[in-house]
């Protein structure tokens, strides 16, 4: 589903990315984890563009994504993505955050976008606050919604940009849930989280980076059971023993 | 010291001061802003582009017009226009532009360096992670702009754009050196006609203080209810 292939990226002489390869395949759910500025966020951006690279290629679905002149637009509404900040759009209600790029870029009807948004809304357990304004709700439902939001447009994959790292500790579990949810209902997933307690109950894949470079690429059980590299072993033992 | 002034002067015309030389400063003012606004908008756009050349014609067009005086602009348009639009469409003698079309172009072309200031100011306000989000669900750079960033943009900058918009209602008054019917230019018409310069000339300011008074009063209430919440 998505192929990352020998990709670097240079910011100036600095080297953000240093020859990052790995695949994800449909249905599987694929956290990628890491000290801060390792590069993770910066490579899932790399998937949907959202990031340029200089080297290397990345195909989803198919579709090369850093090929000059393919229809964006239109890969990028295929790729849900949710964002730490949320980045719901402050200035429209919830249904309208939710319908607007079904309208404008899947050409939906007002009626059906809503209609498809409602829905979702519901999933995440957020339909009364339909009517609201992005600012009236607590992070972990603006995160909710920025969910729902990305589902709206049927995507063939989800990517996670740490989706709890912004939230107060007492928000965390009911983002976390709509994602376990997301898992078990076979989504694609790549995330960029610590949340190792996410990782340890529905990632297949375990990915670790540090100074971008894709230390370890492993199962979920071979990761948490015997990680090979003294970094992904060290960076283990920060998070987890405490 | 009152005795010698004639405040009738003021009675007798006020109908035509306001309901003609007012009303025409308030078109022009309405109109300018209009346009300003949307053209300020494309050059802000423009100077904001990741593509050179379009940003350095925008800096080129609002650094240039911004380091002439309004006056000068006003006079060159009025004798350049009819020039410039027979050479556009290819006349051989210069086309008829009538005053008021040419002061309003010079308004709109004057202003929009200024609201195209403010709007980049207000593009900029905006996170990147709204275009981020808005590029990631899809929407191209038109559709995100349109829907996502200038809505945020404008809404947090209409004080700053209609404040400017009271520095525009002033500057009109600047069309009496190409004696347009403006507020200024009537009331001094009917000043030199009566001989009562300076009752005509209190009463235009108090007109303009008490207008622009209120105008400042409504956008500082503007400011605090239209702020969105984040």
């Amino acid at each position: 589903m998505i192929e990352i292939d020998n990709v670097s990226k240079w910011y100036g002489k600095f080297q953000v990315l240093k020859n990052c390869s790995t695949r994800i395949d449909k249905g599987e759910v694929v956290v990628v984890c890491g000290p801060s500025g390792s590069g993770k966020s910066t490579l899932i951006k790399t998937v949907n563009a959202l990031e340029p690279f200089q080297q290397g290629s990345i195909t989803v679905d198919g579709v090369k994504v850093n090929d000059r002149g393919i229809d964006l637009p239109r890969l990028r509404a295929r790729i849900g993505m949710v964002f730490q900040s949320f980045e719901l759009f402050p200035h429209l209600s919830i249904t309208r955050n939710l319908a607007l790029a079904q309208i404008k870029v899947l050409k939906r009807s007002q009626d059906e976008a809503v209609e498809r948004g409602l829905t979702l809304l519901e999933r995440v357990g957020l339909l009364a606050q339909q009517d609201k304004f992005p600012g009236q709700l607590s992070g972990g439902q603006q995160q909710r919604v920025a969910i729902a939001r990305a589902l709206a447009m049927d995507p063939i994959a989800m990517l996670f940009d740490e989706p709890t790292s912004a939230l107060d500790p007492e928000m965390i579990n009911e983002v976390l849930d709509v994602m376990v949810g997301l898992a078990q209902d076979g989504m694609t997933m790549m995330v960029v989280s610590h949340e190792m307690g996410f990782a340890k109950k529905v990632a297949d894949r375990v990915i670790f980076m540090d100074e971008g470079e894709i230390v370890e690429d492993a199962t979920r059980d071979d990761f948490f059971g015997r990680p090979r590299s003294d970094r992904a072993q060290l960076f283990l033992s920060k998070i987890l023993n405490h | 010291m009152f005795a010698n002034f004639d405040f009738d002067v003021i009675a007798r015309t006020w109908q035509v001061l306001i309901f003609q030389g007012l009303a025409f400063t308030l078109q022009v003012t309405v109109l300018a802003m209009a346009g300003g606004v949307v053209l300020g908008t494309l050059l802000a756009m423009m100077r904001l582009s990741s593509i050179k050349p379009l940003s350095w014609v925008a800096a080129g067009y609002v650094n240039l017009l911004r380091s002439i005086p309004l006056v000068l602009v006003i006079f060159w348009f009025y004798f350049l226009v009819p020039y410039i639009g027979a050479w556009i469409i290819g006349s051989p003698t210069p086309i008829k532009v009538g005053a008021f079309t040419s002061a309003l172009l010079t308004f709109i072309l004057f202003e929009a360096c200024y609201y195209c200031e403010i709007m980049r100011a207000g593009i900029q306000s905006i996170p990147s992670g709204q275009a981020s989000a808005a590029q990631a669900l899809g929407l191209n750079y038109w559709q995100l702009m349109a829907h996502v960033v200038l809505p945020q943009a404008l809404r947090n900058m209409t004080p700053v754009l209609l404040t400017q918009t009271i520095v525009l209602f002033q500057d009109v008054s600047l069309v009496y050196i190409i004696s347009l019917p403006d507020f200024v230019t009537i009331a001094s018409k009917v000043a030199q006609r009566d001989g009562r310069l300076i009752e005509m000339y209190l009463f235009v300011a108090v007109v303009y203080l008490v207008i622009c008074l209120i105008l400042s009063y409504w956008v500082k209430r503007l400011q605090s209810r239209i702020a969105i919440a984040r």
